[in-house]
């Protein structure tokens, strides 16, 4: 894990509190060294929520001119699963490239790398990093962070839908038997060789337990994930 | 030529589109005598090509259907979880960082016959893997049978196998694939497809605007 996905862990386990998700942002834009970062939920328990690092003017002209009407950013990312990158969207018709070049003057940076986010009762959001830079260092931006920001973007909605209390099932709950196996070996200090050993697999699908429980239990590591599943009584030493 | 469509762009290709599900049938049902749905138009589809899926196809000359796959996201409704936990002792498999790839086709009208029938194969699995590290994957996963391990194993990119249930040429296996530059360039060293190549298929999906044609420029 980078330093960069780490410095952010450590300001996610900390966050409980909508100004909490507020100063996250804020903190992951400086972190990546961004000029902003957005998290947009479309329809969150039926009522939309952002936290985000636009001007104001800006946020308020958006909504008022409706502009996500004409974002090809919105307007793609309700059909796709893929990350987006801005540029390689269409902005041929002449309102959307009116749109970028207002957005440029009023703060935003020209590049931008948008990751939808679908929940499981219709819930959509939208969690962007945007910036000012070159084509050249923007595509060694995402090639450097696109994954980054793929992890970043879903545990910022998990983190957002505990927040806001829309999370039904508590974290871990759908934890199967072997990946409670994988995480009490790991609690007991087991090596993942010796825990691989154990369950009778190899270090490789072994790590895939290990990453398909931390995403359940919303960890972005693996000793969060053993703290995590210690704190809500999932797995005992 | 490859292309990645998304279900709602299929529409703008029917010809290709018509001629894939098509062949689904054709290899599925037919071929395979698995249990699948074909509708009145001669289509196999289930339930998973009405969830927005990502397509990998290669589409022959005069335009039409030669092999393809399909990918959701594992962060959402996928075969491997709805169907075959159990052949990976009941772990849902769940990240934003693999995909699910399922219903592995080729055309029995392929150009090439029996011949083309690997190339094909590895031009799908070397665009997969394009994909997987455009977008910042770690692996992907999938159900496969019994006749797909050789071809897996000859296109140079195998899955660690995670389960298997059956045996002989009835067995059916949940299987990983590690995403990441080494598989890419040893696809590319079995099947002799340039690397440039998949990133040329990439860019022909989800082409770049250049700042000539109205994006602003910034440096």
């Amino acid at each position: 894990m980078s330093s960069r996905l780490e410095s952010f862990t450590e300001g996610l386990t900390t966050t409980d509190s909508r100004e909490g998700l507020q100063g996250l942002i804020e903190r992951l834009r400086d972190i990546y060294d961004a000029d902003h970062v957005v998290y947009h939920a479309v329809n969150l328990a039926g009522s939309p929520y952002a936290a985000l690092t636009y001007p104001n003017e800006w946020v308020d002209h958006y909504q008022d001119a409706a502009l996500y009407r004409i974002d090809p950013v919105v307007q793609t990312a309700w059909r796709r699963f893929h990350p987006l990158d801005w540029r390689r969207l269409d902005w041929s018709a002449p309102a959307a490239r009116r749109l970028l070049r207002d957005a440029f003057d009023a703060g935003l940076g020209n590049q931008g790398y948008s990751l939808p986010i679908r929940g499981p009762d219709g819930q959509f959001a939208l969690f962007t990093v945007n910036g000012r830079a070159g084509d050249a260092s923007w595509d060694r931006f995402t090639g450097d962070f696109g994954r980054d920001m793929l992890l970043i973007s879903h545990y910022f909605h998990q983190k957002v839908l505990d927040v806001e209390n829309v999370a039904e099932k508590a974290p871990g709950r759908d934890l199967s038997p072997r990946e409670i196996d994988a995480l009490s070996y790991l609690a007991r200090g087991l090596g993942r060789g010796q825990v691989a050993d154990r369950l009778g697999i190899s270090e490789h699908t072994l790590r895939v337990y290990v990453d398909s429980a931390r995403f359940k239990l919303g960890a972005l590591n693996t000793t969060h994930a053993v703290a995590l599943a210690l704190t809500n009584g999932i797995i005992h030493i | 030529m490859i292309r990645f469509l998304y279900a709602d762009e299929l529409s703008r290709h029917p010809v290709l589109a018509d001629s894939m599900f098509r062949d689904r049938a054709t290899q599925f049902r037919d071929r395979l005598g698995w249990d699948v749905t074909v509708d009145a138009n001669g289509h196999e589809r289930d339930c998973y090509d009405d969830e927005g899926p990502l397509y990998v196809i290669w589409v022959q000359e005069d335009g039409t259907h030669g092999g393809s796959m399909r990918i959701l996201p594992t962060t959402g409704r996928t075969m491997v979880n709805d169907h075959f936990a159990h052949l990976n002792g009941g772990v849902r498999i769940e990240s934003p960082l693999i995909w699910e790839c399922t219903r592995f086709c080729l055309s029995p009208r392929l150009k090439g016959g029996f011949r083309a029938a690997l190339p094909v194969s590895a031009a799908l699995m070397m665009a997969g893997c394009e994909l997987g590290i455009r977008f910042g994957l770690t692996h992907a996963v999938g159900v496969f049978d019994a006749r797909m391990v050789r071809i897996y194993r000859a296109i140079g990119w195998s899955p660690e196998i995670l389960g298997t249930e059956g045996s002989g040429a009835d067995a059916v296996s949940t299987g990983l694939w590690p995403i990441d530059a080494d598989s890419r360039a040893a696809i590319a060293r079995r099947s002799g497809i340039a690397e440039a190549l998949a990133a040329e298929w990439f860019e022909l999906s989800f082409p770049a605007m250049r700042r000539s044609e109205g994006l602003i420029a910034a440096e």
